[in-house]
Parts: C-alpha cells; sequence; structure tokens
C-alpha cells in the first residue's frame, strides 16, 4: 500500500512505531498532490518546502515521544483559515495577494500537534457556492468522476481526501459546506456543535453559522481532528468554553435500544430515489445492530432553506463589507476618491455569486424590509431549534440524506441559482440549529457515484453522533476508505 | 411671533479605558500613526471582537449617574457603511437594546434648576482618522482611534435655550469627570456633541423640522451655535419658507451653519445584531458593584457641602461642580482650612484668576494642601491678605509652594511698629492737605494714609498696625 492510502490513525501507529517518517509521509503526500492536482485543482497553494520542515520538527518530537495524535499527519486546509505567512486567497480574487499576520485557533493547536500542512485547500469563493465552481482560481473536480462537481464550498478539501492528495482536511461549513462535498466525494465529514471549535482566524461568510471541521477516510480520524481541534477559546465569545474532549476515547459500537428518528421532509420531493433507498438501507444495519428507526417529522424544514440564505446572506453582506481595497486585498487603480475606488475595487475582486449574497443581503436588512425578511428569519430559525428539541425528546439522533443527489455535471447548475442552493437542503437546517452533524459514505448510485448519509444528534452530542457513525462504520465493514484512482473509482 | 427654540443633544464621549473596545490595544492620543493596531481593530479577515468589560462599567457608571435604567439584556449591533476611517465596513454599536435608558440630569440656569431628560446612553466603538498631508494628492488613514470605547448620550428634547444647552453640557462634562470615565476635552474629541434644533411658535405643542448641527469645539461654540441656528430657522419661517431636515456644519471661525448632508440622501444603515458577540446580560449584583464604585457626584456633594459646611447656594453649587476644584476645597479642609475661607479663596479670587488666563478649573497645578498653607500664613499674619492674592497668582501660575512664593516675591509681613513709625510720619508730613482733612473729622483720609504707606512697603505693611500708628501721629 502506498504511504497517501492510510487513514490517519493508521498513520499514527506507523509513525509511532517508528515505521515510516513524518518526512517520507509528507514527500508521499506531496507527490500525491503533484499526481493529482493538475486535474483535481484541489489546491490553490501547495506548501511544499514549509510542509517538509515541519514533517522534521514532526519527527523530531516522534522520537522524543512527544507530540499529539496528530503528530507527523499532513492535513490540508480550507483556503478561509488563516496560516501566518501563507496567503488566505478564500478563492477570491479580492484576497489573492493577502497573507495573514496570524494563525487561526485551529491552526495554533495542530501546530501544537506537530500536524504537517500540506497547503490550501480550493473552494468556492468566500465559501458561498454548493459546486466548488465559483472560486477564483478554477473549478475543483470529483475525483469518482472528473466531469462532476465535488460539491461545495470545502470542494478542495473533500476532493484532497478522497483522492489520498490529504489525509485529512480542516474545512468550513455554513450551510452543508463540509458534509455536502463529504457526501459527493464519497469520504466522512462533520459539522460540530456551533461553538465547538474556535472561529478565530475563519475567515467570515455567516458569523452565527459558520463552524469549523473535520473531513477524512475514517469517522475515527474525524473524533482524533476533533480531539485536536475542540478548545474554548477566549478570543471567540461563541466558542463554548467547557467542551468536553476524548472523541476517539469516546467512539461506541453499542446500537442496542438507541431511537433513531426519520425526518419524513428529508426523504420527500427534491431527493433522488437512490439516495433514498441508500439511507433507508443504513437505517435498516442500525436496526440490524439493535437500535429502533421510526418515521418522524420536522414540519419547519422546507423554511429552513429561506431562512437559511436570508440570514447567511444579511450577515454575509456585512462580512465581507471590510473588503474595500483601502488596507489590504484587490485596489482598483486610477480611481479619482475614494468612493469610486471602492466600488471599482469590490466589482472588479468579488465574483459573481458572492456579489449576488451581498446584494441579497443588504437588501434584506435594508430600512422597511428587515421585519419582513431578516427578522422573520431569525424568527423561524427559533421555531426550527424547537422542532429540533422536540424531537431529541423521542430520538437519541436523527438519519437523513446529506445531499438529495450525488455529484453532478459540471457547470450544469451553475447559472441556475435556485436549483444550487437547493443542494443544500439536507444539510441546512442543522447549521440553522447549531447542530453537530456527521456524514458519511452509505452507498453508491448510479455510475458508482458515492452516496452519502447524515447523522444529527442534539446540540452538544458531538461524541454521540460520531458514536453512531462509527457503529455504522463497523457495522458496514468499514473504517478506512482508500483514496479513488483519480476518474477512475475506487482504488 | 414670538418663537420657542426646541434643543436635543447627541454626546460622543471617548472611554478613558486602558485598551480598546474590543481588543488589547492601548486606548491613548497622541501615539505615532497607525502605533496602536492589531488585526481586531484593523480588522483583518478571520479576526473576532471580545467585549471590553471595563467599557461595559464606564457605560453603567454614566447610567447610574445620570439616574437611568440599566438594561439588563442588552445587545450589540452593526450599524452598516463604507469609508475610509472603518476598519471593518461597519461600526460595532447600539440600536436595539441601548445598555441605559430613561435617565436625567438637573441643570441650574439664572432661571432655577431644571430636568433634562437622557433617553439612552449607548455604547460604540470610534473609527479612525483621515490624514490629509499638505501639498499631496493623496490621504492617509491611522487606525489608533479604530476601535477606542465610546458612549453615545442621547438626551430628550428638554432645552430650551443657548443657556440651558451650554449648562446642560457642562454638568454633565462634571458628571463624567467625577466619575472619572473620560477626560472630556472637547477641543481633543474625546467629547463631540451634536446638537438638534428646531423651533415653534411659543405655547405650540408641535414639534418644528430640526436640524443637526455637528463641529461644535467648546461649550461656547455650542451656545452661540444655537443661537445662530435657532435665528436663522426663524428667518426662514418669518420668510414664508419651510425649514429642511438637514445635517449642519458650524463655522467656529464665522460663526454660522452650512449644509452638511440633507435628509434625502441620509444612510440606510442596515442595522442588525452583531452575531460575534454574546447578548451583554447585567444582573443586579453587577450594578451594585458599579455603585459601590461610583464617587460622591456633584449634587451629593453640593447638598453636603450647604447642609454641613455653612457654603452659601452658589458657592456651594460652583466648588461641587468641578473635580478639580472639590478636590482642592476637601483637601485644604483636611489640612485644616476653615470650610468658608477654602471656599472664598476658590470662588472669589480664583476665579478671576483662571478667567483672566482662560484657564479650566480642570488645568489648576496647585493643591488643596499648599491653599491651606497660603491660609494659615495669613491666619498667622505672616502676610497680609492683599499679599495673599500675590501668592495665589504665584501658585496658579508656577506651581511653587506659598512659603516659596513668599520668600521669593519678598511679602513676609511689617509688623514691627518701629520700622513704620518713621515711613508713616513722613506721610503724614508730605501731605497736609488731608492731615487737616483728617483732623477735621473727613475719617475717610485714613484710606488714603494707609494706602500710601502700603505703596512704599510694597504691600507687606500689616494693614491693622498701620491704621493705629497713623491715628496716634494725626493725633498730634
Amino acid at each position: 500500500m502506498q504511504l497517501y492510502e492510510y487513514t490517519a490513525h493508521e498513520l499514527r501507529s506507523l509513525l509511532r512505531s517508528g515505521e515510516v517518517s513524518a518526512a517520507e509521509t509528507a514527500e508521499a503526500l506531496l507527490d500525491r498532490i503533484a499526481g493529482t492536482d493538475p486535474q483535481l485543482n484541489a489546491y490553490i497553494t501547495v506548501l511544499g518546502d514549509a510542509a517538509l520542515e515541519q514533517a522534521g520538527e514532526a519527527d523530531s518530537l516522534l522520537k522524543a515521544g512527544d507530540g499529539g495524535a496528530l503528530c507527523g499527519v499532513p492535513v490540508g486546509i480550507k483556503d478561509n483559515i488563516c496560516i501566518r505567512g501563507v496567503r488566505t486567497t478564500c478563492a477570491s480574487r479580492m484576497l489573492e495577494n493577502f497573507s495573514p499576520p496570524y494563525d487561526a485557533n485551529v491552526i495554533e493547536l495542530l501546530r501544537a500537534q506537530g500536524s504537517v500542512f500540506l497547503g490550501k485547500c480550493n473552494m468556492d469563493e468566500f465559501a458561498m457556492g454548493s459546486s466548488t465552481e465559483t472560486s477564483y482560481f478554477g473549478p475543483v473536480r470529483n475525483p469518482h468522476d472528473l466531469s462532476r462537481v465535488p460539491g461545495g464550498s470545502s470542494g478542495g478539501s473533500a476532493a484532497a481526501v478522497a483522492a489520498g492528495s490529504a489525509v485529512v482536511a480542516i474545512g468550513s461549513d455554513t450551510g452543508g459546506s463540509i458534509r455536502q462535498p463529504a457526501s459527493l466525494c464519497g469520504v466522512v465529514g462533520m459539522k460540530p456543535t456551533y461553538g465547538m471549535v474556535s472561529r478565530y482566524g475563519l475567515v467570515a461568510f455567516a458569523s452565527s453559522l459558520d463552524q469549523i471541521g473535520p473531513l477524512a477516510r475514517s469517522v475515527r480520524d474525524c473524533a482524533m481532528v476533533l480531539d485536536a481541534i475542540v478548545k474554548g477559546d477566549s478570543r471567540d465569545t461563541t466558542s463554548i468554553m467547557d467542551a468536553q474532549d476524548g472523541f476517539e476515547a469516546r467512539l461506541e459500537t453499542d446500537m442496542k435500544g438507541k431511537r433513531v428518528g426519520l425526518p419524513r421532509e428529508y426523504f420527500a420531493q427534491g431527493v433522488d430515489e437512490e439516495v433514498r433507498d441508500a439511507v433507508l438501507e443504513a437505517a435498516k444495519t442500525f436496526e440490524s445492530m439493535g437500535a429502533v428507526c421510526e418515521e418522524c417529522s420536522l414540519p419547519l424544514a422546507e423554511y429552513a432553506l429561506v431562512a437559511y440564505y436570508l440570514v447567511s446572506s444579511a450577515e454575509a453582506s456585512s462580512n465581507l463589507a471590510r473588503y474595500d481595497g483601502v488596507r489590504y486585498g484587490y485596489r482598483a487603480h486610477g480611481a479619482k476618491d475614494h468612493e469610486e475606488m471602492f466600488v471599482r475595487s469590490r466589482s472588479e475582486g468579488f465574483g459573481r455569486e458572492v456579489k449576488r449574497r451581498i446584494m441579497l443581503g443588504a437588501y434584506v436588512l435594508s430600512a422597511g424590509y428587515y421585519d419582513a425578511y431578516y427578522k422573520k428569519a431569525q424568527q423561524v430559525r427559533t421555531l426550527i431549534m424547537r422542532d429540533y428539541a422536540a424531537l431529541f425528546n423521542k430520538y437519541d439522533f436523527l438519519l437523513t440524506p446529506a445531499s438529495p443527489t450525488t455529484a453532478w455535471k459540471e457547470g450544469a447548475r451553475i447559472d441556475d441559482p435556485l436549483r444550487m442552493y437547493a443542494a443544500d437542503m439536507c444539510t441546512v437546517p442543522v447549521n440553522i440549529a447549531g447542530l453537530p452533524a456527521l456524514v458519511l459514505p452509505c452507498g453508491r448510485g448510479e455510475g458508482g457515484l458515492p452516496i452519502g448519509m447524515q447523522i444529527i444528534g442534539p446540540a452538544r452530542s458531538d461524541a454521540l453522533v460520531l458514536g453512531a457513525g462509527y457503529a455504522y462504520e463497523q457495522a458496514a465493514g468499514g473504517g478506512a476508505l482508500r483514496p479513488v484512482e483519480v476518474g477512475g473509482g475506487q482504488g | 411671533m414670538k418663537y420657542e427654540t426646541v434643543i436635543g443633544m447627541e454626546i460622543h464621549v471617548e472611554l478613558s479605558t486602558e485598551t480598546k473596545m474590543f481588543c488589547g490595544c492601548a486606548n491613548a492620543f497622541g501615539a505615532g500613526e497607525n502605533t496602536l493596531c492589531c488585526p481586531v481593530c484593523a480588522g483583518l479577515p478571520g479576526t473576532l471582537p471580545v467585549i471590553n468589560a471595563a467599557a461595559v462599567d464606564y457605560c453603567i457608571m454614566a447610567g447610574l449617574a445620570t439616574n437611568c435604567e440599566i438594561t439588563r439584556h442588552s445587545l450589540m449591533d452593526r450599524k452598516n457603511y463604507h469609508y475610509p476611517d472603518l476598519t471593518k465596513g461597519f461600526q460595532t454599536s447600539q440600536l436595539y437594546y441601548p445598555l441605559c435608558r430613561n435617565g436625567y440630569v438637573d441643570i441650574e440656569t439664572g432661571t432655577g434648576v431644571k430636568r433634562i431628560g437622557i433617553r439612552e446612553i449607548h455604547m460604540e466603538e470610534d473609527a479612525g482618522k483621515l490624514v490629509h498631508p499638505d501639498g499631496q494628492s493623496c490621504s492617509r488613514v491611522d487606525y489608533n482611534r479604530a476601535g477606542v470605547p465610546l458612549i453615545e448620550i442621547v438626551t430628550q428634547p428638554d432645552m430650551r435655550s443657548a443657556e440651558e444647552g451650554r449648562v446642560f453640557l457642562e454638568t454633565l462634562r462634571n458628571i463624567l469627570l467625577c466619575i472619572g470615565i473620560s477626560d472630556c476635552k472637547m477641543q481633543e474629541g474625546s467629547l463631540r456633541c451634536d446638537v438638534n434644533i428646531s423651533v415653534r411658535p411659543e405655547g405650540s405643542e408641535e414639534l418644528g423640522t430640526r436640524t443637526e448641527t455637528k463641529n461644535l469645539n467648546s461649550f461656547r461654540s455650542a451656545g452661540r451655535a444655537i443661537e445662530y441656528e435657532a435665528a436663522r430657522q426663524v428667518d426662514v419661517i418669518e420668510g414664508g419658507g419651510r425649514v429642511v431636515q438637514q445635517t449642519l456644519r458650524y463655522d467656529d471661525a464665522t460663526g454660522t451653519t452650512s449644509a452638511l448632508r440633507s435628509k434625502e440622501d441620509s444612510h440606510d444603515y442596515r442595522y442588525f445584531p452583531e452575531p460575534d458577540l454574546m447578548p451583554i446580560v447585567v444582573d443586579e449584583d453587577w450594578i451594585a458593584r458599579i455603585r459601590e464604585r461610583l464617587p460622591e457626584l456633584p449634587e451629593t456633594k453640593r447638598i453636603r457641602y450647604e447642609r454641613e459646611l455653612g457654603i452659601p447656594g452658589r458657592d456651594a453649587r460652583m466648588l461641587s461642580s468641578s473635580r478639580r476644584l472639590s478636590a482642592i476645597f476637601e483637601t485644604a479642609m483636611a489640612a485644616g482650612a476653615a470650610p468658608r475661607a477654602a471656599a472664598n479663596w476658590l470662588i472669589g479670587d480664583l476665579m478671576r484668576m483662571l478667567k483672566d488666563r482662560l484657564l479650566d478649573t480642570e488645568e489648576i497645578g496647585f493643591s488643596g494642601e499648599d491653599l491651606a498653607a497660603l491660609i494659615a500664613l495669613i491666619d498667622k499674619g505672616t502676610i497680609s491678605s492683599t499679599a495673599g492674592r500675590q501668592v495665589l497668582e504665584g501658585m496658579l501660575d508656577t506651581g511653587k509652594p506659598p512659603s516659596k512664593l513668599v520668600e521669593e516675591l519678598g511679602l513676609t509681613q511689617i509688623s514691627d511698629a518701629d520700622a513704620l513709625r518713621e515711613i508713616v510720619k513722613q506721610i503724614v508730613r508730605d501731605n497736609p492737605k488731608p492731615a487737616a482733612d483728617y483732623r477735621a473729622g473727613k475719617k475717610k483720609a485714613m484710606a488714603f494714609f494707609t494706602g500710601q504707606a502700603m505703596k512704599r512697603t510694597k504691600g507687606k505693611a500689616n494693614p491693622v498696625l498701620l491704621q493705629e500708628l497713623f491715628a496716634k501721629e494725626l493725633k498730634k
């Protein structure tokens, strides 16, 4: 087996026993990137020498018996997470040359582990998109079928993990941006409870929804990453200060007596039959382990998508207001006054989708519309939270599809924003309610394309959600997905 | 027709916290351009704000000192607009749930005591500053001030004259100085005042169309701007026109206002609750803690001075209204000065000296101990009251202690009868006419003689002794 094919927990054993070095692992991954990225375009920036240097340090740590569980494990970082001195573009022309003078909180924590940063992963511009086609640096392709999208917005992270050009990756999830691409690329992706992972250093899209999380080729790997990055951070006042870690240690397999809800709205119109069947098949697996599965209802789910696009666009319109060409980022030259400089810098620096969301957001916040749109959307949000809370009185967790369809052809939806937005219907309600959710593969559809299921738990039940995913993975005979041969099915 | 002026104010006050509102940068004035900045206040992508608890404390202090209700569950909001001095493209402020509401401040003018309502006090952050270098076609931005904590105090439209406006500002400033949350320097911009003015026919209940006047850099210019703008509005109405709702800029040099922008091009700030900050929850304990920290407020002081120390009402108000003055007064008493004597020196002579020098009470450099020492020198007869005035001037101008000034200026009083007798004899001899007048019963002539003696002794002669000596000499 090639070095790039191992999961993080397998590598941990190999690295600790000294069977392989962090340096050769990093080299193997960099080679894999060199071999696959011309086709995938999963990385915006590859950190060749810096990664090898980090790997050298990791080897010293390993030799001394120090370092965390992720010591020497090569990681891909979504390009909206700041690494000091490394350009952080958010896949936008606006930040093409922006290099932050500080590390994000997750980066500090991963550094403390001794992880190796392979590079910055491609994404939809400012994380706005569901296909990674809105990147200023070109679209990412799905390793399972290069003519198809990888999902988005963490499409680069998902494609890299699926193809083995990263062992694990860090993504961000505002409305499904980790889970939906994980589903479309056939990997495991987790959005933790809102507040579990500090947002400090994550370039904001929608502050009340954004959450950082892992993408990996096993549930255990996700738990390992969470163990590293879940830590209260006083620099993010929305951060949960007393979160319990030990996610890997708490992975359980006993599903006996667990009550599993299947909200019918998630299986309704718009969800492909092959997806529905695969998830219902997964429910049977849970039943075979002793869980009790039952249909239930989340009646307000249909409003979640609308509420999401109102709230996220409103917050985005404000969060992206700082990109005015004055202090950093793209500046249009030759303007005759500062106002023209603002207008031209923003018009030329942002792509179409970003401008669409800024306009939508500015509109819903404007005088006379605030109550009708923004305020109402926030009220809907409260109601959806209540709906979920009621369901969690009856069920330990919910099981749903992660995406209504498998990966679609590149270009098929890019000019149809409403169809594009509908791709998030399964994932968005979770962000609206701030809940933890795990996506993992549960079958294959037409053309061998991966299908993902989603496990949703109550707030702060991240360990339980991971446990359920782990139990399924074990029952399905998995636990270590192998990278796909790019463009040619499972390797 | 007679018109009534209706005035409301919005006052921005920079809080003198150690650090900025949302980051650990120092909150200081006058540092080198862009030296007090960090990724957070520079608004770099990915950074997040953390609210400075001291700023919240200060705002609550301002609220309690102006009799406001404290909002128990308060939120920060984003006020969205673009300007180069704004690092995030929005200002973090409060619109929906300001921290303090429904308070008041009592002011005293020539016509008596009046209550001015405080609608709200909310917290917000300051922006940076544009710098326009001479002879260059560019502008620079200094972000040292970006993120400095501010409170905005919004009054009810309760003031009716320029005098009330000016006195309100003074009273408010004295309260804020007393509780120590700001240095309140209008010239440096740490206290900025926008005045909303409208006029209406006397007796009318309906409010007229208002204008907002900005750029007032002293209490005096606030008063002048109110007078000018109210008269201008009356002229517009009398001339058959209509007052237009607009923002005006006051020009202190010409004493006039000019249009800055009209209502039509006013911004839509698209306020919404700041999602990066948690609600500010203020419980009873918090309020109690702040209440304990509050110093004695000017109004409480005034009552104490009047009732316990027997200081006359007007003097008590003056002494208590200024933090510096009352501090000097109280330390002087602690150092042994009699309250009335200390009050008289501070209110009478010192006030006149400050006025001559265009100084503010905050700028008094000497201490209460110095004042007590001065009073003791007079009481002991070491110097005369006249010389005492000279010493006080010296204290104000040089900050030197009174004993040193007495020495330097050679003011020690001549209480030696032998030394004075020769001078007295000579004056009587040189002025036969006034002497004859005195002997003829014109006792007023005594003032002439003592005056002459003071002149010759440069004010050092003991006046009581002089009178005795002259009376004896003139009897001869």
